[in-house]
């Protein structure tokens, strides 16, 4: 299909426009429970985002990283000293500088990526997921001298208008989100993600074809943390709406890595899938743990099932389809309209025979 | 002067016998990666799983010490068997990123299996060696050292001599390491690849059982083992993927390399820089010798 505007084309149109009246228009007027906002839509954003920029870096590069949650919380923290320390920034502005932080992070850490890969990789990375933990923990100065050890996040105000109503800050995340995953979209169509997948899919080839590897990689990961950057500062602000590095610790950056690989590697709407199906699960879990054994079974062995099922949903896919959830839902509307195609061929055979 | 040079002895020590901690944990990861070229991220699992069973036999079911190591031990084989016709089989052709990533999901499993099984609360693990310092080297030598570090070092110095007769004299460990240089091959004249790969996942789970042991009476049975083995991973850089010296050595070097940094150089930072100081190192090291000190020269073919 031909692109209509930069690299989307009309069918990207329509379904942007779709999930733009669904998500500004529907989704408001049905849902007014506040739980629904603060504990799915609003880390559902968040995490996706992130998931995002691990689908960068490992989907499309084909990089092995696992420090996202590292590089949310330098973005988380950036984002608390800039408020508080440059105020004339104002919230969107400190969010793309935080952004721009953790990606300065994203670049230190991702330079050994020139040099290995695989597993060897990984390793470098959780270095950069302990150091940022541990620097943030040490140095009193990017908690402002706080003791307590948890911060509350300063309040959102974009242009004098406070933000602080969790359906606000679920627009908040919501307009941020879209204008990332346009952005996303757009680069992983443009020739930076095709330069990614070259790389991705054997780098020594892609460098003899004149894809620069310095700049490739050094670029994916920085993009990466950006993105992971920005989602930490909103999970930070908007969810937790508190800081401390605990919240970001090495299982947000397996989870993180979940929902990448479960939601389909390679794939933008695949982020949103495993995003939405992580969060979900241990949701639906603790919903049937109560209402079909009435709390029978312990909350700490529900969430230990929770986490057989993620990992054996894990080697599943990998066995069957590594793709993830995003191919299995292509393949469906595949199947779909194939279907709705030979119903067609059916019908007018059948009226060709009746005339006849 | 002589008192601070004894001190730097102490923490040196201290660190190369909590090194071999590491080390088995390492041990593990290696045997199955020089069989199968496999990186099994879920070592740290099956330490954890192992163990925490181990506990679990001992301490619900009143079994005695040997017969719940046993237990514990033929479990690990049962895991292994179950891992290869459920993961590994499936996975034959799959690419090296897709079986790691798998053997994440087979991590998940292995924790949440043993939680749900044995619940979350830290286990005490009572080995009968105690945590503290030898009266006899603390009088003669002056120096602090605990006997569990001493015992430690033992066990993995045999475990490294039991593995080395059975990869260099016996017949298996001809087929292992034939296997491991070449699946096809070693198949194609007869080297039964089943049993092989059933045999190196079931010594790298009893291998789990023993570091299990050893950081369990150290440091409790709990959850943070996991967090503890993936230390295990920095090992494997600077020893190399392939080496059993290697996982040795390595493990000796970042232990006695992150307790000298935590000492002399923590302090001015605030201290717990042993979290990442391991991984930076292995940074350095992947920059410099990315095959590890005893691994092979990793070369792609285009």
């Amino acid at each position: 299909m031909k692109p209509v505007f930069m690299t989307y084309t009309k069918k990207d149109l329509i379904n942007l426009a779709v999930c733009m009246v669904l998500s500004v228009l529907v989704i408001p007027t049905f849902i007014t429970t506040e739980y629904w906002y603060t504990s799915i839509l609003i880390p559902w954003l968040c995490l996706a985002l992130a998931t995002i920029g691990q689908q960068v870096v490992m989907g499309y590069t084909g990089q092995l990283a696992l420090g996202a949650a590292g590089f949310m919380a330098a973005g988380a923290f950036a984002m608390f000293n800039l408020i508080l320390r440059v105020p004339d920034l104002g919230f969107v502005g400190s969010l793309i500088v935080s952004g721009l932080i953790a990606a300065a992070f994203g670049i230190l850490f991702g330079l050994p990526s020139l040099k290995v890969r695989g597993i060897y990789l990984m390793v470098a990375t959780l270095a950069s997921q302990f150091f940022i933990i541990w620097m943030i923990d040490k140095f009193g100065w990017f908690k402002n001298y706080d003791s307590s050890g948890i911060i509350t996040a300063q309040d959102i105000v974009i242009l004098g208008k406070p933000f602080t109503t969790p359906l606000a800050m679920y627009f908040v995340c919501l307009a941020v989100t879209t204008v990332l995953t346009l952005l996303a979209m757009n680069m992983a169509r443009g020739s930076t993600g095709r330069n990614w997948m070259a790389v991705r899919d054997m780098d020594i080839a892609a460098e003899s074809m004149g894809v620069s590897l310095l700049k490739t990689k050094v670029q994916a990961f920085a993009i990466s943390a950006f993105y992971c950057g920005v989602a930490g500062a909103l999970f930070a602000f908007c969810y937790l709406k508190s800081l401390e590095p605990v919240a970001f610790d090495i299982k947000l950056s397996f989870k993180i890595l979940f929902m990448c690989i479960l939601g389909g590697l390679g794939t933008i709407n695949g982020a949103f899938i495993g995003a939405a199906f992580i969060l979900l699960f241990p949701v639906l879990l603790n919903a049937v743990g109560n209402n079909v054994f009435h709390g029978a079974i312990d909350a700490t062995i529900i969430s230990s099932i929770e986490q057989v099922i993620f990992g054996g949903l894990m080697i599943i896919f990998m066995i069957y389809e590594p793709l993830g959830m995003a191919k299995l839902w292509e393949n469906l509307k595949q199947k779909l309209s194939l279907k709705l195609q030979s119903s067609n061929v059916k019908n007018l055979k059948s009226s060709l025979s009746k005339k006849s | 002067m002589v008192d601070e040079l004894l001190f730097f002895m102490e923490v040196v020590v201290g660190g190369l016998l909590a090194g071999t901690m590491y080390s088995l944990v390492a041990l593990g990861f290696v045997l199955i990666f020089k069989a199968s070229a496999t990186f099994n991220f879920s070592q740290g699992a099956m330490v954890f799983f192992s163990v925490l069973a181990f506990c679990g036999f001992m301490q619900d079911f009143n079994i005695p010490f040997v017969l719940a190591f046993i237990l514990a031990a033929l479990l690990m084989v049962v895991v292994g068997l179950c891992t290869e016709r459920l993961v590994l089989r499936p996975l034959m052709n799959a690419s090296e990123d897709t079986v790691l990533m798998a053997t994440i999901g087979l991590g998940y499993v292995l924790e949440g299996l043993a939680q749900a099984a044995w619940g979350v609360e830290v286990r005490r693990l009572d080995l009968g060696i105690g945590d503290f310092p030898v009266p006899w080297i603390a009088d003669n030598l002056k120096l602090f050292i605990s006997a569990l570090d001493i015992f430690a070092g033992l066990v993995a110095a045999l475990m490294i001599i039991g593995l080395f007769l059975l990869f260099k004299f016996t017949k298996i460990g001809l087929g292992l390491r034939a296997v491991a240089d070449d699946a096809g091959a070693a198949s194609s004249i007869g080297i039964p690849l089943k049993h092989i790969m059933l045999l190196v996942w079931s010594a790298a789970g009893v291998v789990a059982l023993v570091a299990g042991c050893m950081w369990g009476a150290r440091a409790g049975v709990q959850f943070a083992l996991v967090d503890l083995a993936l230390k295990a991973l920095p090992v494997l850089i600077i020893g190399g993927f392939s080496s059993i010296p290697g996982a040795i050595v390595g493990g000796l070097i970042i232990g006695a390399t992150e307790k000298v940094l935590e000492v002399y150089i923590g302090p001015f930072f605030g201290g717990a820089i042993e979290g990442w100081a391991p991984y930076v190192l292995a940074i350095f090291f992947l920059l410099y010798r990315p095959e590890g000190l005893f691994g092979e020269k990793i070369i792609r073919r285009v």
